[in-house]
Parts: structure tokens; sequence; C-alpha cells
């Protein structure tokens, strides 16, 4: 993609929402080499819908950094077939693509979907399909779609389809908080309560095929890992030794749980088989050994260790136990996620600046790179298509999420109406 | 009932000893926080006239939070007395129990903190038992960042926030 230069948008692009939890998504951010594309609104002419697909459509597009989604109001027509469509007007007016569609009602509350994707230049229909939905479940099928146009056109898998959680605090009072875990579509939308708790909750993690989520809750008055699964809402209490219990990992096959326990006097690393219920420490060391996670083949676990001094990043050999320092740069490098391919590793980091941003190292190459630039950023969560890192901030005194694109060209912010937010939490592809 | 010189300059000999080998990896920070609370008898000085140390009223007005340094599980000479004071307290009424809450600032990550909290109770936990305490008479728990006294992005707030609270839960 062309020259890349960074500028300031500052376009807000909803503006009302009136859910309180609800966060909103400002882009503040964007790439000037974003490829314009016109998402025409799609024809329907049966009673009014909820959900708006094609708007829906050409928000996330939008949001991916990637395109630029041209305003309803500059379209000269509306076409939703292929002979409605004038290539000229559109190319005039500087898009590179198109996409139309149309929609009808296939019996009770489902309706099908055609959409068609154009390159506005070549003239050609890049692809066509049908997709069928139920009317409660629109945003799902405007997801699904844009997957569809992300890959077609970026030769990247979508991950509009996915889910973020997050935990929300609320001071009701002195002494007095309510601590909330919530899960949402990846912009924010449909949001919904999965715990509520006046102790803290902290630490979400999901497992690999999306289905659970392990987490810390104080609610005993004391911190314990629990799992819960998402579709029946039944959780289980996983680990509740006395001191530290806290920071699970799923392994990738699911099958065992990294934690910290404080249990033997030390915060350490241990490896839950949650069959067999077998468990074993992973570190031994007088430092703090805390924040596992795993790389994606399984063979290495990562965790953050003071143990030269300064939080570090360091990895452990499964199958040898040796362990190595990975993170040299700055005098403060936590919290550390990997991408799918294992390549990058995003974490919380303080350089000389002394601020605490999130940086992306190349453990190919060794190249440290800072992606943020406010004083309080940390829980990095990666976008399992690795595009994306979302991740705590601050507002003023109030915690935000935020997101970076992984080359740092991209950023936007989620601020939610009330509350502090905080420990995103991306979800692997879903279904 | 003021304890010798020379059993205070063992306790605190263990206290030294202990708060070395804790994080003997960082001496200069170390130096630092020490530094930090030179007046160490500007608090509870009072305590110990006409007033036992196993007497409630010996430990009701002594300090209950202690404050620490960035990243620091040390506690500051500036607590020293006041702990002292509830030791002894602790050691005289063996059915007396507290509950140390370890706490962080906002700064770095939760679970990090999380630990660096609990460091800090226990810091304070072995303080209280190489004064005499039993282990059974105290009780942990780290909040991390989870549950700051103060809010506010300056030293003055966080500084407040890296705390160990003692709080009796029986007398």
């Amino acid at each position: 993609m062309k020259k890349a230069w960074i500028f300031v948008l500052w376009v807000t692009l909803w503006s009302h929402l009136a859910h309180s939890q609800q966060l909103v998504v400002e882009v503040t951010q964007g790439m000037d080499s974003a490829n314009p594309i016109a998402v025409v609104p799609f024809a329907w002419s049966g009673q009014p819908l909820n959900e708006d697909v094609a708007a829906i459509i050409g928000q996330n597009l939008e949001r991916s950094g990637f395109f630029k989604s041209m305003a309803r109001e500059n379209m000269l027509s509306f076409p939703s077939t292929q002979e409605q469509v004038f290539f000229r007007d559109w190319r005039v007016q500087k898009n590179d693509y198109l996409v139309i569609g149309r929609m009808e009602p296939s019996g009770g509350d489902q309706v099908s979907v055609v959409f068609e994707l154009y390159d506005v230049l070549k003239e050609q229909r890049i692809h066509a399909q049908q997709v069928s939905g139920s009317t409660a479940n629109l945003r799902d099928v405007a997801h699904f779609i844009s997957d569809i146009i992300f890959e077609q056109l970026t030769g990247i898998k979508g991950a509009f389809s996915t889910r973020i959680a997050y935990v929300t605090s609320e001071q009701l009072g002195p002494n007095q908080q309510r601590f909330r875990l919530h899960m949402a579509d990846w912009d924010g939308m449909r949001p919904r309560t999965i715990l509520e708790s006046s102790e803290p909750i902290l630490s979400p993690a999901w497992s690999f095929d999306g289905s659970k989520l392990a987490y810390v809750s104080f609610e005993t008055s004391r911190p314990s890992v629990y799992v819960q699964h998402l579709a029946t809402g039944q959780r289980e209490r996983i680990q509740s030794f006395p001191g530290l219990n806290g920071a699970p990992a799923w392994s990738p096959d699911g099958r065992r749980l990294a934690l910290t326990l404080s249990k033997d006097g030390n915060p350490e690393v241990y490896v839950l088989d949650l069959q067999s219920r077998n468990l074993e420490r992973m570190t031994n060391n007088s430092a703090i050994d805390t924040e596992p996670f795993w790389s994606p083949d399984g063979r290495h676990l990562y965790f953050t260790s003071d143990r030269g001094g300064s939080p570090q990043i360091y990895r452990l050999d499964m199958s040898s136990r040796g362990v190595e320092r990975v993170t040299f740069e700055g005098n403060y490098n936590a919290r550390g996620r990997l991408t799918q391919d294992g390549r990058f590793l995003a974490m919380v980091h303080r350089g000389s600046s002394r601020r605490f941003q999130i940086a992306v190292q190349d453990l190919q190459s060794g190249r440290l790179d800072i992606l943020t630039n406010s004083d309080y950023d940390e829980s990095p969560s990666i976008a399992p298509n690795g595009s994306i890192i979302i991740y705590a901030t601050q507002q003023g005194t109030r915690g935000v999420l935020a997101a970076v694109s992984l080359d740092g060209r991209i950023r936007f912010n989620m601020p939610a109406a009330q509350g502090d937010v905080r420990e995103p939490a991306w979800s692997p592809f879903l279904r | 009932m003021r304890s010798t010189n020379v059993t205070k300059a063992l306790a605190l000999a263990a206290v030294m000893a202990f708060a070395a080998g804790c994080s003997s990896k960082s001496a200069k920070t170390d130096s630092d926080s020490m530094g930090a609370g030179a007046d160490a008898s500007a608090y509870g000085a009072g305590q110990g006239a006409g007033v036992g140390a196993g007497s409630w009223e010996a430990v009701a007005n002594l300090r209950t939070v202690f404050y620490f340094d960035f990243d620091r599980a040390v506690v500051r000479q500036e607590g020293f007395s006041d702990l002292e004071g509830h030791a002894r307290y602790l050691a005289a009424n063996p059915s007396a129990a507290v509950r140390l809450e370890g706490h962080a600032d906002e700064r770095g990550t939760r679970e990090y903190n999380m630990a660096l909290g609990e460091r800090r109770a226990k810091a304070v936990e072995r303080l209280l038992v190489v004064n005499g305490v039993q282990a059974r008479q105290i009780e942990t728990i780290s909040y991390g960042e989870e549950r700051p006294a103060v809010t506010g992005n300056h030293e003055g707030a966080w500084s407040q926030n890296r705390r160990v609270e003692l709080k009796y839960v029986s007398r």
C-alpha cells in the first residue's frame, strides 16, 4: 500500500448510544493509504429492521484501518443489482471498491441476504454470496459479510465476528465498588454481563476454542480462579490455595491451565492438568514469577519475572525446562501476549520515557517498537488475525479501552459511558 | 513495659537482614527506601508511658497503614516502632489476630502488582513474626492495584496506594 504517513482523523463514528455500559468506538488515527470503499444500503421492502446491515459493514471496514468508507449522503445512487451499477459514477467519486446487496424475507423471522463486491476500476465483480440469518441476529450477518469482504480484499482473515471480554469497576460509595465482567461484540455492541461482584474481578482469559472464560474473582474475599462455560453459564472454582491464585492462561490444546500461585511461599508459575488435576510447578525462584502465557505451539511458557532486578519477560522450554530472558530494552516489560504465528510479542513496556506503553517485539529480529503514546497503558490483547491489539488506557483518571494496529498506524478509543473499563481479552475466532 | 535497647536492636537487625535478603539484587533502591523515613520517632512515641503493651490502649493509636516505594516490598524505617507496638500486643494476646492487606499503585500490570502487594504484606508479616507474633495470628491477602486508597495520576496518590493495611480481626 502506497505511502503511509500518519494523520489524525478524530472522527466520532457513533455519537449517541443509549446503553450505559456500551463502548463507543472513536477512530483517532487512520492511514492515508486506506482504500476507499462504498457500501450501498441494502435493498429491503419488508417491515423496518432494527439493524442497518450495510452501515455495520461500512463501520467494520473503516475501523480495520484498511478502508475508508464512503458517506451515504455522497452517494449518487443506491444500486442493489448489477444492472443498476454505473461504474463511472463510483470511479469519479474515487472509490476503489463497491458493495451492494439486497435482503428478502425467507419465512418466519428469517432473512436472505445477497451481497456483491465489485472492483470499481476494473469494472469487475470480485465476489457474490447469499447469507441467511434471523432478524434478531442481523449484526452477526453483517459481521460475517464483513469478514468475507475483508479477506477477499486483504488476504487476511476477518475478525469482525469475534468478541471481547472486559472488566468494569464503578465506585458506588466510600469503600463500595461494583466489579463486572462483560462480553461484547468486537465493536463493543451487544454487551452482556457475565459476573457481578462487590469484590475485584480480573484476568479474563479465553479458551482457544472460545467456549470458556477463566478469570480471577475475589468474591469469597480471597482470590480464586474460576472457569465459566459461556453457553450454559455453568462455572467452577478451579484453584483456591492460600495466597495468590491468579493469572490463568489456557494451553493451546485446552487441557491445561497455567496459573500463578504463592502457596509455597512465593509467587510461582504452575501448570494444572484440568482432567487429572495434577499440578506441576514450573518456576522456582525467589523473585516474582507471574503472568504466564503459552506459545501457540504449546512448547514454550512465557512469564514475567523480576529475577533480574526489574520485571522482564522470560521463556521456559516445556521439554528441557531451560529458561531464557526474552526482553532487554527498558526497565519494565510485563504481561506479554503472542500473535498466532508466535512471531510478535506484545507487552507493557516502560523505557527511558518512564511511561507505561504498549510495545511489540519481533522475536525473529529482536526489534522493539513502541505503539502507543499515553502514560498508563496495560493489558494488551491481540485480535486472532494479528491485525489489532486492544488494550486498557486512561482518559483523564478514567480507565477506557483503546486499540492500535500491530504496525502502530491505526488507533481507536472505545470509551464507555460510565465506570472504569479495563482488562480486555480478545476472543479467538468463533464457530 | 519498654523493651530494652538490646532486644530492640536485635529485632531491627533481623528486619534489616530480611529486607536486604528480600531484594539483595538491587541494593541501591533499598538504601533509597531506608533513607525515606528518618523520623521513626515521630509516630507512636507516646504509647509506652504507663500503658501495658498487652492492653488495647497501647495499640489503639498506632498507625495501621504502612507505605512502600515503587516496585519495592521493604518496610520503611518510619513504620518500625509502630509495628513493634502491634507485635508486642499480639505476642501478649495470643487470641488476637490481624489481617494484612497488601496494595500496589496503579502503574504497571495487574497480576504483577498482585504479586507485589503480597510481597508487601509478607514483609510486614515477617516483621511481626520476628517480634514474637505467631504465624497463626496473621492472615495476609493482596489486592494488587484493585482497591486504591486515593485516585489520581500523580505521586501523591500513588504513594498513598503502595501500602499494607493492618486490620485487627479479633482483639
